[in-house]
């Protein structure tokens, strides 16, 4: 079953044609990597499929349903959950009232179980010791976990990921790794990245941009061994 | 106990304990007294708005005169009584709310703050165009006659306080119980950051506008409720400086905190009391204040009361 | 007929609006532009400017022309220390942040005009001019012998009031040049642009803050010096200048010389010219609500490129 598809998605800047007629599947239960040098369109296009930024043409399809037109909020209602870029969360809230306020609205006031939810995603993200603390004073790492375990304790069907494992340590990364191995089998997960060996440890199948448009498809190993690939990257640094 | 516990047990108190100031305060600090609770209930929405959801406003004053004028034009020009007449205040106040916030809420930031500057200057500036109705600067007053509910007479200082009480308890309480809720924490989330609030699927638009509605209700409450108990309209209530003013008490007393606006307007009524035995020049201390509150102390008083030791205060 | 002159009339008192009121937005504008925070105190550094000017202007006897010319040597860099002052106690204090600026400067305001209450007191007190010969302006009209002057009664200005159109036209065309031509205006610029790039470069942006900071306050002060001796002296005159100076920096957009100067053109005119037939007030009411619905549906005005 096809969770989330794109037909002639396209953006543009005045005359900049940051993405540029993108055709692309992702099947239910799959962890795709986004991958592309920099400046190839990633951001812009992982920010149409959330809604973050508008289309200038083409139609986003999500769960069956044509989403195009559907507002950012509306879209995460719809089962979708994004981390940002550059971690996003509330600094001077403690740890346990940011999980809270994305669940919030699915429990409906029963704080009970929003407390219980809380709790398991945490406990799932390995942070659940810090709950107290103010957000703020959290390592960096612990900041992306904290955004991680927002946007899981949401139960998403498809999970974005925004260059997750960017400014973490090597063993923060492998710990990164493992944690999504842990929820590939419950979720959909969409990962832009550019740490090839994340990419390659966690990705059932790679989409490769470039210049705004899809470069090569495959499975980790087409994808390696792809000339075309190794050209783009190489060429532009 | 619970911390929700032991916040309604504190406001529950704080109202106990003006109850009985009732009784024992001399007649000069009892008339201020009253005052400071109607002029705390436009702080308190005015809070709503700057503490809670993070939207600098720099024109309530449009909101607390809508309140004001919809209440005391009723009553002077239609003959109305004091009870509808403070309905039409409340509407007139949540009217303006909604026409306010579907326009400002099409801004953000520097622009916002102009966009509400704007809109109360040109309510101002109509008040006094429409002097025939309105009596502009001068004012008018409302005859004692007509300063009655279910015929209790309002000018009596007795009554306007426990009036005032009321009014004020009743706006403290729906304060504390918002925060307390689900939408409450959402308006603290985008005042903390409003993409990431957008991104956990909430519909930041509309949560902006309910609050611009709660807090211009609120103000306009405050200002119908101040022109019925002290008797009197005029076009000051409408200026820039009573738009300034809830800023002023919010920030002195601890945005984002319930009783912060309160402790604000107290704080201030009576500093520029003593002050204007001084000098006429008593806004000076309303400048000093503000300057040294943004330079030094930006959480106001019960807001560094809660960062430093009560940390359960809401 | 009978309309004409009026229209002339406002025509000519508008222009010495415009260009009073293009100084003082110049000023603001420059501080927005630049330095990216709204100064409320704005139209305080107006008052001051007048105020000294009739404090300085006092201490001379005599012809008139010499306390005015020491008032418009002096009180403009007075004033400008004064503001500097605040920016190096306060503004820098706060990091420009655009929120507490705003709160800080509505202060500032309040301390200002309140000080000059209990100094010069409640009272508006008169500047005569350095030179004041009345003017009356013919009109063209048709007699039986071709074309023929006359003189409308009451149709007239001062050669004052066309000195400070051509002092303002004179001053703007110096600040054109200060930001075009001279390293300072270009330190500006640069600043302005990107602030963090201007200090990757070693730009002294504290100083250039400083500096535009002084000249915005400046501006308005010589606006106010050479306003004082038309409309006399008074603690509260910052307030109508101030938002007047708001609507032409918003409707001309942030930090366009060209757009100030056109956005001036128009209020000040439009205002001479409409105050003549409506009342002020709506007049007042238009404009108001003008600026506000051109930040909610133009946010870049009708020439700037930045938005607030």
């Amino acid at each position: 079953m096809t969770l989330l598809s794109t037909r002639g998605l396209s953006r543009q800047f005045g005359g900049l044609k940051a993405v540029e007629n993108v055709d692309f599947d992702l099947p239910e239960g799959q962890v795709r990597a986004l991958i592309g040098p920099n400046g190839a369109g990633k951001t812009t296009y992982v920010g149409m499929l959330s809604g973050r930024i508008p289309a200038s043409a083409g139609t986003v399809t999500f769960r069956g349903q044509d989403v195009t037109n559907m507002p950012a909020h509306q879209r995460i209602r719809a089962g979708m959950a994004y981390t940002f870029q550059i971690t996003s969360i509330y600094g001077r809230l403690p740890v346990h009232e940011n999980v809270a306020l994305a669940l919030r609205w699915r429990t409906e006031g029963d704080e009970k179980e929003t407390a219980k939810r809380v709790a398991d995603a945490l406990e799932r993200v390995g942070i659940a010791d810090r709950a107290e603390q103010l957000a703020g004073d959290l390592s960096y790492g612990h900041q992306r976990l904290l955004e991680i375990a927002m946007g899981i304790s949401q139960q998403p069907r498809l999970l974005i990921l925004d260059e997750p494992t960017q400014g973490l340590a090597d063993s923060e990364i492998e710990d990164f790794i493992k944690l999504i191995r842990g929820l590939a089998g419950e979720m959909t997960i969409l990962l832009i990245e550019h740490n090839i060996h994340v990419v390659m440890q966690t990705a059932d199948a790679i989409t490769v941009l470039n210049g705004g448009q899809i470069l090569a498809e495959g499975t980790p190993k087409e994808i390696h061994e792809n000339a075309a690939v190794q050209a783009a990257y190489l060429g532009t640094g | 106990m619970s911390d929700t516990r032991k916040s309604w047990s504190l406001h529950l108190a704080v109202v106990a304990l003006l109850l009985a100031l009732n009784f024992v305060l001399p007649e000069y600090h009892h008339g201020n007294l009253a005052r400071v609770m109607v002029l705390a209930c436009y702080a308190m929405g005015y809070n709503m708005l700057f503490g809670y959801t993070g939207l600098l406003s720099l024109g309530h004053a449009l909101f607390f005169a809508s309140g004001m004028y919809g209440m005391s034009l009723t009553v002077q020009h239609l003959g109305w009584s004091a009870g509808p007449a403070m309905l039409v205040g409340l509407a007139g106040g949540l009217a303006m709310s909604l026409a306010v916030g579907l326009l400002s809420l099409r801004t953000a930031g520097v622009a916002f703050m102009i966009v509400t500057l704007m809109f109360a200057q040109a309510g101002y500036l109509a008040v006094l165009y429409f002097g025939e109705y309105t009596r502009g600067d001068e004012g008018f007053v409302i005859q004692k006659a007509s300063r009655q509910i279910m015929g209790i007479d309002l000018s009596d200082p007795m009554n306007r306080y426990l009036a005032a009480l009321i009014l004020f308890a009743a706006c403290m309480l729906i304060t504390l119980r918002v925060v307390q809720t689900g939408f409450g924490r959402v308006l603290v989330a985008i005042r903390e950051n409003e993409e990431r609030t957008r991104m956990l699927g909430y519909d930041v638009h509309r949560h902006k506008l309910l609050a611009i509605l709660l807090s211009g209700t609120m103000s306009a409450a405050a200002g119908a409720g101040y022109g019925l108990l002290f008797g009197y309209a005029g076009a000051t209530f409408a200026s820039v400086q009573y738009s300034i003013f809830p800023l002023l008490w919010v920030l002195l007393g601890g945005a984002g905190t319930v009783l912060g606006p309160f402790i604000g307007t107290l704080f201030m009524f009576y500093l520029i009391d003593l002050s204007s035995d001084i000098s006429t020049a008593y806004m000076l201390i309303a400048g000093v204040t503000l300057v040294l509150l943004t330079l030094f102390a930006p959480q106001g008083l019960v807001g560094e009361l809660r960062r430093r030791a009560v940390r359960w205060l809401p | 007929m009978e309309l004409v002159p009026y229209l002339i009339l406002g025509l000519l008192e508008g222009l010495v609006t415009a260009a009073v009121l293009s100084l003082m937005a110049l000023g603001l504008s420059l501080v927005f532009g630049v330095m990216r925070v709204v100064n409320v105190a704005h139209g305080e550094f107006f008052m001051v400017g007048a105020v000294l000017a009739w404090q300085i202007a006092s201490l001379f006897d005599g012809h008139p022309a010499w306390g005015f010319l020491a008032a418009l040597l002096v009180a403009p860099p007075l004033t400008a220390c004064l503001a500097v002052a605040a920016n190096q106690l306060v503004l820098k204090r706060i990091e420009y942040d655009p929120e507490r600026t705003i709160v800080a400067t509505i202060g500032l305001l309040y301390i200002i005009q309140q000080l000059t209450l209990m100094t010069y007191g409640p009272d508006a007190r008169p500047v005569e001019a350095p030179f004041n010969h009345r003017l009356s302006i013919p009109l063209v009209e048709w007699t039986e012998t071709g074309l023929g002057l006359y003189w409308p009664w009451g149709l007239g200005t001062t050669s004052y009031k066309l000195a400070v159109i051509l002092a303002a036209v004179a001053l703007l065309g110096g600040i054109w040049m200060l930001m075009t031509r001279t390293r300072f205006g270009l330190l500006m610029r640069a600043t302005q642009l990107d602030r963090e790039t201007a200090q990757a470069f070693a730009i002294p942006v504290g100083k250039v803050y400083a500096a535009v900071f002084g000249l915005g306050a400046g501006l308005a002060a010589l606006a106010g010096v050479l306003i004082v001796p038309i409309q006399q002296a008074h603690y509260l005159m910052g307030h109508d200048p101030l938002l007047l100076s708001f609507i032409v920096v918003i409707i001309g957009g942030l930090g366009s010389l060209p757009g100030t100067v056109v956005a001036a053109l128009l209020i000040g005119v439009s205002d001479g010219m409409i105050s003549v037939f409506f009342s002020p007030t709506l007049a007042k009411i238009i404009a108001t609500l003008g600026v506000a619905f051109v930040l909610i549906f133009m946010p870049q005005g009708l020439f700037g490129k930045r938005s607030l």
